[in-house]
């Protein structure tokens, strides 16, 4: 997919995962143990061969920044092409001076120029919210073969789910071709648009032109809806494993199920590598007294305590006595001896001093943000 | 503008190290596998770069294409630099001729035309077989303090050790008269640690003497010493009380990875003013199963526990099937320990499996000391096989063959 320029919206509707985007995008939320969410979106684009990748940010993306630096670990600190950064940009001319974009397409007309210097035929846009390890080389296929316009990846399934009002859903004909788009429907949520999508580089460039001049910004709204039928809209459907991260109980859920082996095959063991930024980190150290059982660990812990059913980052120590059940435990916590802890989300650098108590709920996990002392 | 480097290190990675066997049958003994995720080599180029030093030749001979590509650029310990770095140096014809580097001072006179690149003061020279966390800067401030030649760094051994190693004899303000390799009856204790840094002029001087010597073996501690000695140079002792620890055997191997284990481990990985760099495989963190165990162990990515891990180290990919039992080993990258079976006071070498109910090794109790099984690389141990303490496999190990 040499021929396929990437672009990655990295910000979302954030609202639902507060405590974890307060400092970050959603794309640097760590996941996994020892991820941040967009590794998984750009391992698989590098994965396709896409070699050039233009990630636009809006607020708070320093954590990104600091994440994928020059992006060598995905092997795209490249003389030609590689990784770009594209932050907000604002026209001295422009009357949203100083304002931050409205929308996708307005966000588009910021990196018009970036585009244009591209030489790729294709665009593939995504989202950088989503839990998968796939490759796009099927779905440009397709997009080719059906001379298709514009060709949405979209997975089957029951969304019925309110965390997922702020998505499209499809209707499709037997050819994968779109007859209706709609947002946040009542019924009919079984197609749901994740937000990644294929289309012919020109094709883009003119409707960037066209949404720019009649002042609309949306790219759901004002292209997708606006151009249902005069446009070749496709859809491409998504048969590996995907989680699509949209509340603080999908982030933990999503997470946990990595300690299902089938959903592990899939997305780490059977694919392609999920690429990350690497961390030096020694070994993890299991001591005398540790019990761990049905965990995804990462290196550079210490366990001398109690671990079930949890996701522990690079660097966590829990000391001996204390317990963990349930828990996603990120980056350098420390939780101290006697305490206990049951579905709880402890973000960077948390400490839990001895004999604290700390349960939440499955489906409302409490969630410590960084640098809590407990 | 002129570029130059005031001090380089030159490491001598080309040695097989044929004590450890199976182990270093397609592989150099620097690129063996250290600790759950480092090779040995990872030390000695990790303290070049932790002590500022930013340009190291490796020498490579024996095996060394595993070793070439790990080193690759160097990135992985910041010697990707635009001036200097890592770079790998095999011996190589010159004009109509060429030769096998013949000897550690061969290795190095061979190579005088990358060291004259960086026009260096003093060139730091390393073997690749040993684990220990050192500052060579403070060495060689050493060095320039007493305005030496050669500064070797030694270790206080016991007097019943001194006979195993090449011994420096000092005076109290540690200059070197004497070098004895090896002696029956040592007089000092201080046994060379095999790290030297060198006055580059002088070392040039006495590597051109040696080659032009034909019956010289031309090895730095057997002709260099001895010459520079003899000639009335100031030579040093550098004196180092921290963990070093010479990896050679199957034994102090086994010993040094199991060192890692427990509190009271002598030497510190977890550190972050000196950290030990290595290629990073990029796996998945470690899961561990229901009814797994796991103690006094280190475990690293990419590995799955399903059975039972004691007092061992796991690398990377290493699968731990149900009802298996680990205990006592080191069990490296990608080995699969599948159901049942049962590993004990062993080192199971890359991609090795020891199939269903198979057994390798004994309770460490039970068996002599440093009778240490060893399973080769890409060896299969078939279903109900067994392997004796203290045995080698190198080729695949049948349940009919099975003679313990």
């Amino acid at each position: 997919m040499k021929s396929t320029l990437g672009i990655i919206f990295t910000y979302k509707y954030e609202e639902d995962l507060k405590t974890l985007t307060q400092l970050r995008s959603i794309a640097s939320i760590p996941f996994g143990g020892r991820y941040r969410i967009i590794d998984f979106i750009l391992s698989s684009m590098v994965n396709s061969g896409i070699t050039k990748i233009g990630m636009i940010t809006r607020t708070n993306y320093s954590s990104l920044m600091d994440h994928v630096g020059s992006g060598k670990e995905w092997d795209l600190a490249r003389k030609k092409d590689g990784l770009y950064i594209l932050p907000p940009f604002s026209n001295p001319a422009s009357v949203n001076y100083a304002t931050n974009f409205r929308g996708r397409m307005e966000a588009l007309a910021n990196i018009t120029n970036f585009i244009r210097r591209s030489s790729e035929e294709y665009v593939l846009m995504t989202d950088a919210d989503m839990i998968t390890n796939m490759t796009f080389d099927d779905m440009l296929a397709q997009h080719i073969e059906k001379n298709a316009d514009i060709t949405l990846l979209y997975k089957k399934g029951n969304f019925t789910n309110e965390s997922y009002s702020q998505f499209c859903f499809l209707s499709l004909d037997e050819d994968e071709k779109v007859t209706d788009v709609t947002i946040n429907p009542a019924m009919d949520r079984n197609n749901l648009s994740v937000g990644t999508l294929i289309i012919r580089k020109s094709l883009l460039e003119s409707l960037i032109q066209q949404c720019s001049s009649h002042n609309l910004y949306g790219f759901r709204r004002d292209v997708l809806q606006a151009h249902l039928h005069d446009l070749k809209i496709y859809g491409y459907e998504c048969r590996n494993y995907f989680n699509i991260i949209t509340s603080i109980a999908s982030y933990f859920d999503s997470n946990m199920e990595l300690l299902n082996d089938d959903v592990r095959r899939d997305l780490f063991i059977d694919n392609n590598s999920i690429f990350t930024k690497i961390r030096d980190e020694v070994p993890t150290e299991y001591r005398n007294d540790s019990v761990v059982s049905n965990s995804l660990i990462a290196d550079g812990c210490l366990i001398e305590g109690t671990v079930e059913n949890s996701i522990i980052f690079r660097g966590v120590h829990v000391r001996k006595g204390a317990i963990v059940q349930n828990s996603i435990l990120m980056q350098d916590t420390e939780i101290q001896s006697g305490s206990q802890i049951n579905y709880v989300i402890a973000d960077k650098d948390v400490v839990i001093r001895q004999n604290r108590k700390l349960f939440g709920y499955q489906k409302f996990p409490t969630v410590l943000s960084k640098g809590s002392l407990v | 503008m002129k570029l130059k480097k005031e001090c380089i290190a030159m490491l001598l990675a080309g040695g097989q190290g044929s004590r450890l066997g199976v182990l270093t049958k397609d592989i150099a003994k620097p690129a063996v596998p250290f600790g759950g995720k480092y090779r040995i080599i990872d030390f000695p180029l990790s303290n070049c770069v932790n002590s500022g030093i930013d340009t190291v030749g490796v020498l490579t001979q024996y095996m060394p294409l595993d070793l070439n590509t790990y080193i690759g650029n160097g990135g992985p310990w910041d010697l990707d630099r635009n001036f200097g770095g890592a770079a790998i140096l095999p011996p190589y014809m010159h004009g109509k001729v060429g030769e096998w580097y013949k000897g550690t001072a061969n290795a190095i006179y061979q190579n005088i035309q990358f060291i004259e690149n960086y026009d260096p003061e003093y060139v730091v020279v390393l073997s690749g077989d040993h684990i220990y966390k050192m500052d060579y800067n403070k060495m060689l401030e050493y060095h320039k303090a007493n305005e030496a030649a050669c500064t070797i760094a030694v270790l206080n051994v016991t007097l019943a050790e001194a006979s195993r190693f090449g011994i420096m004899n000092t005076d109290e303000n540690n200059h070197i008269y004497e070098f004895e390799e090896k002696p029956k009856h040592p007089k000092s204790t201080k046994a060379s640690m095999g790290i030297y840094v060198f006055t580059w002029s002088k070392l040039k001087k006495y590597l051109v003497e040696d080659e032009a010597n034909p019956k010289s073996e031309n090895d730095f501690g057997k002709n260099i010493i001895p010459a520079m000695l003899g000639a009335g140079e100031t030579l040093m002792a550098y004196e180092f009380d921290d963990y070093w620890k010479d990896v050679g055997t199957i034994e102090s191997l086994w010993e040094a990875n199991m060192e890692l284990l427990g509190e009271d481990s002598p030497i510190k990985l977890n550190d972050p003013d000196w950290r030990i760099y290595s290629r990073n495989p990029n796996q998945q963190p470690h899961y561990i199963a229901a009814g797994a165990e796991v103690r006094n162990s280190i475990i690293t990515e990419g590995a799955e526990i399903r059975g039972k891990v004691g007092h061992s180290v796991i690398f990377h990919g290493v699968y731990v099937g149900k009802d298996a039992v680990v205990e006592d080993s080191v069990i490296l990258p990608n080995a699969v320990i599948e159901d049942g079976a049962v590993v004990r006071y062993s080192i199971v070498a890359q991609d090795a499996v020891i199939e269903k109910g198979a057994v390798v090794g004994a309770p460490k109790e039970e068996c002599e000391p440093g009778a240490i099984a060893v399973i080769g690389e890409n060896i299969k141990v078939e279903a109900g096989a067994s392997v004796a303490p203290g045995v080698m496999a190198g080729e695949n190990v049948r349940k009919e063959a099975d003679q313990s």
